[in-house]
C-alpha cells in the first residue's frame, strides 16, 4: 500500500529547500501574519507578537518614536490578517444586539411599545443607540475601519498581482524529490528514448513535451537547465488570487453602491381605495423618505388608478379555512407613454416609469356618508380601515369636521364576517365579505385640526371631546351593515354605511364594502449595481477557494550508473487536495503508468 | 389515508432505523477506542508519517493522506504520535452505513411525498425545513463518503444523532398540516433560496462535527505528545488534528459559497416581496453575522496564531449561530420571516 519513495524518511533540510521553492515574487503578497499552514503546525502558535515584522516589533520597543514611523506602525497594524480578523468578529458581535431589541428602521411601532414597557431602561439603551444599530456610530465605526484596512489591504496585493501575472516561473529547485507531491519514472520507458538515439536528445525531447503538454493544461511554462538536467518549471491558478481581489474589491464596490446609490432614490408609500388614483407626485404620497440627494424634479409624473383589488381565500382545506391565498391589484398606468393596464402581486413589483411599485398591504375602506338632520350629505369618503388581525378585524377613524351642530370622530371596528365571542365582544370568524358589519363610537368636541397641526388620518385624539356612544356612555354604539343608516346622537344628523352593490340580493355582501391597497414606490439606482457586485463576489469566490495554485516541474536527471529519470514534483499554494493526483497523473500520461 | 400521513409513517419509519445506524456507529466508535488501546505504544510511535493504514475497507491511501496534504514539512516529533492506529475492516461500520442508506431512502420518500401531498416544494414552514433540512444532511454525509478519500464513517454518530434528534423535535413539536403558501412565499426564490440555504447548512453541519473532531484529537494529540503514551480512545484510529482540520475547512468553504448564494438571493427575493433588498429584518441580521462568522472561520485559518484550534472554535461558533438562527430566530424573534407555520 504504502508504495511512494516519499514514505522514506526525509532527511532534515528538506524545508529550507522546499522554501526556497516558495518565496518567489510571483507569489501573492500577504500581510506578515499572514499562515497558509506550509511552515508547520509550530510556526509562530500563540506568539502573541505584533504583525509587523522585525522592524515594527523593534519600533515598539524603541522609546525615540517619530510620527512617520507611528503613522506606519499603525497602518500595519491596521492592514494586518489580525485585525481584519478582530473586525470581522466585532461586526458579527455588534450586530446581534439590533435583533433583540426592535429597530427604528425596520420596526417604529415596536420600538414605541418598547418605551413604553420599559421606560427605565429604554432612554438607556437609546443612549447607546441601540434602536438605530446598524446606522450607530459603534457599528459604523467597527465597518468602516474593517473597509479601510480593507482597501489598505487589497491596493499593495492588486499591484503586485499585476507585476506577479508577468513574472516568469520560479527557477527549478534542486532537488525536487524533497517536495511533498513528488514522483519519477525512467526516461528509457519513454517513447522519446525510442524516437531519438542519443539519451541527451531523449531527454530533451521529452522535457519539451512536458512543457507543451503543461502549457496546454493551462500552465505558464519556463525552461531551466541546470547543471546539464534540463527542468521544465510551471505554475497555474493565477486566478486563485485573481479571484481573491475580485471578492474583495467587489465588497468595497458594494459598500459604496449602497451608500452613494441610496442616496439618490426615494421611497414612499400610499394607500388607494378602489376606483381611486394617485399622481406620482410629491404631495400625493402619505409618507415620502428622500434619500440624501434626491431632488423631486426627477419624480416622473404619472397617473396609477387601482380599478380592482382580488383578494382570494382558502375555502375547502379545513386546516386553512380564510387564509390568504392570492392578492391582486389590478392598476391602470397612464403616463408620457399613453395608457396601460397591470397587475401588482405580493412577490411581483410593477416597474414603471424608472419606480418600482409593490403591493404591501390590503383592507376595506368602508364607505361613510354623513348627513345633517336635513337631509344633506356633509360628509362622505371610502376610509381605510386598518386591518388588525388575519380575519381582517379593522379599525379606522371617520372625522367630520364641518357642517354638522358639533364636529364630531368616529372610531370605527369593522368585521368583514362578524361573529360574537362568548365574552359578548364581536370579532372577525373570516377575512372575505360574508355578514359585514361596521361598529362606530362617536365622539363629539374638537377635532383638534384646525389650528393646522398635522393629524394622522388614522388616529383620533379623543382630549376634549365627549364620547356619546359605546364605551361607559350607557348608549350602545352605532351598528350598521352595507345599505343602512341609523340617527347620530343628539340629534346630530345620520350616518350611512354604504353599499358599493345596492342591486345585489339581499345576502349577498361580496362585493359590498370597496378594498384598498397599500402601495410601496420606491427608486433606488443603487440596486443594479449591488447585484453586479454581489454576482462579481460570488464569481470571486468561487475562483479563489476553488481554483488551485500549484506549480509543477519536470526535470531529466542523470543518474550515477548513467541512466536518467524524469522526475515530476509539485508544490500547492494555498489549500490544494488534489495536487499529488495531478502529479501522478501528469506522469502516467507523459512518462508512463509505474510499472 | 392520505399521502401526507404516509409521509408522517415514513418519517417515523426513517427515525427507527437512523435509531439502528446511530448504535451501530457508537458500537463502532466503542471498538476503536478497544483496538487502540491494544496497540501497543511502540508500535504506534513507529509508524511513519501520516499513515492512515486501511482505516476502512472503502479507501486507498496513499501516505500523505493523513499529514496536511498541502504542506511540505518534514516529519516532526508530534507526528508519530498524532499518526493514526491501524484500525482494520468493521462489520458494524458497514451496517451503520447500510442502514444509514435505508434511513435516508425513507427519510427521501417522506419528504417527496410531503411535497406532493402539499402540491409545492417541501420546505415553507418550520416542519418541512427540519424534514428537508436533516435530509440533506444526511444526503451530504453519504455524498462526502463516496468522494472523499478519507474514510469519514466515523462521524456517523454525530450526524445520525443530530439528524435524529431534530427530526425528533421536527414531528413533536412543529408538525402542521399541510396548508397553501401565503402570498409572500409564492415564489420561484421559494425553491432557490430557501432550498440553498438548506443545502449549506448540511455541509456547515459535517464541518461542525469535523471541527469538534478536531478539537478533540488536538487535545489528545497534545497530551500524547507530552506524556509519551497513547491514551486508549478511539480518537487514536481517526486522522490527525491537522487532516481534520484540512478537511473541516474544504467542507466549510462549501457552505460558505451556498451561504453566499442564500444571502444574495434573499436579498433578491426581499427586494421583490417587501420592496427592499436589506432592511435588517432579525432574520437577515443573523444570515448577516452567520455569513461573518464563517468568513471570519476563512481568515483565521489563513493568520498567524489562529489556524488549528481557535479557527475550529469559530466554526463551531458559527454552526451554533446557524442553529440558533433556525430554532430561537425563527420561533421567538418578531420580524418579517413569519414562516414557521406554528
Ligand atoms: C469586509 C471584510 C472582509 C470579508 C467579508 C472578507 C472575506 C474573506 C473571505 C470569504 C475569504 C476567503 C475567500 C477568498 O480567498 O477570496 C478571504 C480571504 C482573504 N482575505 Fe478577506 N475579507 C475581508 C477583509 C479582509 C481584510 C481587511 C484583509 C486584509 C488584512 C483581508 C485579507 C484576506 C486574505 C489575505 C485572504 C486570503 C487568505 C488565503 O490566502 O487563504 N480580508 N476574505
Amino acid at each position: 500500500m504504502v508504495s511512494s519513495p516519499r514514505s522514506e524518511a526525509r532527511p532534515e533540510g528538506g524545508r529550507a529547500d522546499a522554501a526556497s521553492a516558495r518565496d518567489t515574487g510571483v507569489d501573492p503578497l500577504r500581510p506578515s501574519d499572514y499562515d497558509d499552514g506550509s511552515r508547520g503546525p509550530d510556526a509562530g502558535d500563540g506568539d502573541g507578537a505584533v504583525a509587523g515584522e522585525g522592524g515594527s516589533a523593534a519600533a515598539v520597543n524603541s522609546p525615540k518614536l517619530g510620527p512617520v514611523e507611528w503613522l506606519r506602525f499603525g497602518w500595519r497594524q491596521l492592514t494586518s490578517m489580525r485585525t481584519a480578523l478582530l473586525l470581522l468578529l466585532l461586526l458579527a458581535i455588534a450586530a446581534v444586539p439590533g435583533s433583540l431589541v426592535p429597530q427604528r428602521s425596520s420596526d417604529p411601532n415596536g420600538v414605541v411599545q418598547y418605551f413604553a414597557d420599559n421606560p427605565d431602561l429604554a432612554p438607556v439603551l437609546d443612549g447607546f443607540q441601540m434602536f438605530d444599530v446598524y446606522t450607530s456610530v459603534w457599528f459604523s465605526a467597527i465597518y468602516l475601519l474593517l473597509f479601510i484596512s480593507l482597501i489598505g489591504c487589497i491596493v499593495p496585493r492588486t499591484k503586485h498581482h499585476l507585476e506577479a501575472l508577468r513574472a516568469r516561473p520560479p527557477k527549478t529547485p534542486a532537488r525536487l524529490s524533497r517536495l511533498s507531491a513528488f514522483t519519477e519514472r525512467p526516461l528509457a520507458s519513454t517513447d522519446d528514448a525510442v524516437s531519438t538515439g542519443s539519451t541527451p536528445a531523449a531527454a530533451e525531447a521529452a522535457i519539451e513535451r512536458a512543457a507543451a503538454a503543461l502549457k496546454k493544461s493551462g500552465y505558464r511554462v519556463e525552461r531551466y537547465d541546470l547543471r546539464g538536467a534540463p527542468s521544465v518549471s510551471a505554475e497555474r491558478g493565477y486566478l486563485r488570487e485573481t479571484g481573491n481581489l475580485i471578492f474583495h474589491t467587489a465588497l468595497v464596490g458594494v459598500l459604496v453602491a449602497v451608500a452613494l446609490g441610496g442616496g439618490f432614490g426615494f421611497s414612499g408609500q400610499r394607500v388607494i381605495v378602489e376606483g381611486q388614483s394617485f399622481v406620482n407626485t410629491l404631495a400625493a404620497y402619505d409618507s415620502f423618505n428622500p434619500g440624501r440627494f434626491f431632488d423631486d424634479t426627477r419624480l416622473t409624473p404619472y397617473r396609477l388608478t387601482l380599478d380592482e383589488l382580488e383578494a382570494v381565500y382558502e375555502t375547502e382545506n379545513r386546516d386553512a379555512l380564510g387564509q390568504a391565498i392570492d392578492f391582486t391589484a389590478r392598476v391602470t398606468i397612464e403616463g408620457e407613454g399613453g395608457e396601460a393596464s397591470h397587475e401588482v402581486k405580493v412577490n411581483e413589483p410593477l416597474y414603471e416609469y424608472g419606480t418600482d411599485v409593490y403591493l404591501l398591504g390590503n383592507g376595506y375602506a368602508p364607505t361613510i356618508t354623513v348627513r345633517d338632520p336635513d337631509g344633506d350629505i356633509v360628509f362622505t369618503d371610502s376610509i381605510p380601515f386598518l386591518p388588525q388581525d388575519a380575519n381582517l378585524t379593522s379599525i379606522g377613524v371617520v372625522k367630520v369636521p364641518d357642517g354638522l351642530a358639533e364636529q364630531i370622530g368616529m372610531v370605527g371596528f369593522f368585521y368583514p364576517t362578524q361573529s360574537t365571542l362568548s365574552s359578548g365582544a364581536y370579532t372577525s370568524s373570516y377575512p372575505d365579505l360574508v355578514y359585514p358589519v361596521l361598529t362606530l363610537n362617536v365622539y363629539s368636541g374638537d377635532l383638534g385640526i384646525n389650528e393646522g397641526t398635522p393629524r394622522s388620518v388614522y388616529q383620533l385624539d379623543t382630549t376634549g371631546m365627549e364620547q356619546l356612544t359605546g364605551g361607559d356612555t350607557g348608549v350602545d354604539s352605532v351598528e350598521l351593515m352595507p345599505g343602512e343608516s341609523t340617527e347620530l346622537p343628539n340629534g346630530l344628523g345620520t350616518v350611512e354605511f354604504e353599499t358599493a352593490t345596492p342591486d345585489a340580493a339581499a345576502d349577498d355582501f361580496s362585493q359590498s364594502v370597496p378594498r384598498f391597497a397599500s402601495f410601496d414606490v420606491h427608486h433606488d439606482p443603487s440596486q443594479g449595481w449591488v447585484l453586479v457586485f454581489a454576482v462579481l463576489i460570488i464569481g470571486g469566490l468561487m475562483l479563489s477557494l476553488f481554483v488551485p495554485r500549484r506549480r509543477m516541474w519536470v526535470k531529466a536527471v542523470s543518474k550515477p550508473d548513467g541512466t536518467v529519470v524524469l522526475e515530476y514534483a509539485g508544490l500547492a499554494r494555498g489549500d490544494d487536495p488534489g495536487l499529488e493526483r495531478a502529479v501522478e497523473d501528469f506522469a502516467d500520461a507523459h512518462g508512463g503508468k509505474r510499472s | 389515508m392520505t399521502l401526507d400521513e404516509i409521509s408522517i409513517i415514513a418519517v417515523y419509519s426513517a427515525m427507527a432505523v437512523y435509531a439502528v445506524a446511530f448504535i451501530a456507529y457508537s458500537i463502532d466508535l466503542a471498538k476503536r477506542s478497544a483496538a487502540s488501546g491494544a496497540t501497543t505504544v511502540a508500535e504506534t510511535a513507529s509508524e511513519p508519517v501520516g499513515v492512515l493504514a486501511g482505516a476502512g475497507a472503502t479507501t486507498a491511501t496513499t501516505p500523505t493522506k493523513a499529514g496536511g496534504a498541502t504542506s511540505v514539512r518534514p516529519p516532526q516529533a508530534g507526528d508519530a504520535a498524532t499518526s493514526a492506529v491501524a484500525y482494520g475492516r468493521s462489520p458494524v461500520l458497514r451496517v451503520a452505513v447500510a442502514m444509514t442508506v435505508i434511513a435516508w431512502l425513507l427519510h427521501l420518500g417522506a419528504t417527496v411525498l410531503r411535497g406532493i401531498a402539499a402540491e409545492r416544494v417541501p420546505w415553507a414552514n418550520m416542519y418541512e425545513f427540519a424534514l428537508t433540512g436533516t435530509l440533506v444532511v444526511t444526503t451530504v454525509f453519504l455524498v462526502v463518503l463516496l468522494i472523499s478519500k478519507t474514510d469519514l464513517r466515523f462521524l456517523g454518530t454525530f450526524i445520525t444523532g443530530l439528524v435524529l434528534v431534530l427530526l425528533g423535535i421536527a414531528t413533536v413539536n412543529f408538525y402542521v398540516s399541510v396548508v397553501p403558501l401565503p402570498p409572500a412565499l409564492q415564489s420561484v426564490w421559494l425553491v432557490i433560496h430557501v432550498f440553498v440555504a438548506t443545502t449549506s447548512v448540511g455541509f456547515f453541519a459535517l464541518g461542525f462535527a469535523l471541527s469538534v473532531v478536531q478539537l478533540m484529537q488536538a487535545r489528545r494529540e497534545a497530551v500524547a505528545a507530552t506524556a509519551d503514551a497513547v491514551k486508549k480512545s478511539f480518537l487514536a484510529t481517526l486522522p490527525t488534528a491537522a487532516a481534520l482540520e484540512n478537511l473541516a475547512y474544504r467542507v466549510n468553504i462549501v457552505g460558505f459559497i451556498l451561504w453566499t448564494f442564500t444571502l444574495m438571493a434573499g436579498a433578491i427575493w426581499a427586494e421583490k416581496a417587501w420592496g427592499r433588498y436589506w432592511g435588517w429584518d432579525t432574520k437577515e441580521v443573523w444570515t448577516f453575522i452567520i455569513w461573518v462568522v464563517y468568513a471570519g472561520y476563512i481568515h483565521a485559518r489563513a493568520t498567524r496564531g489562529w489556524r488549528g484550534t481557535r479557527s475550529a472554535w469559530l466554526a463551531i461558533i458559527g454552526f451554533s449561530a446557524v442553529l440558533f438562527n433556525f430554532t430561537v430566530v425563527n420561533l421567538f424573534f418578531k420580524g418579517l420571516h413569519a414562516y414557521s407555520g406554528l
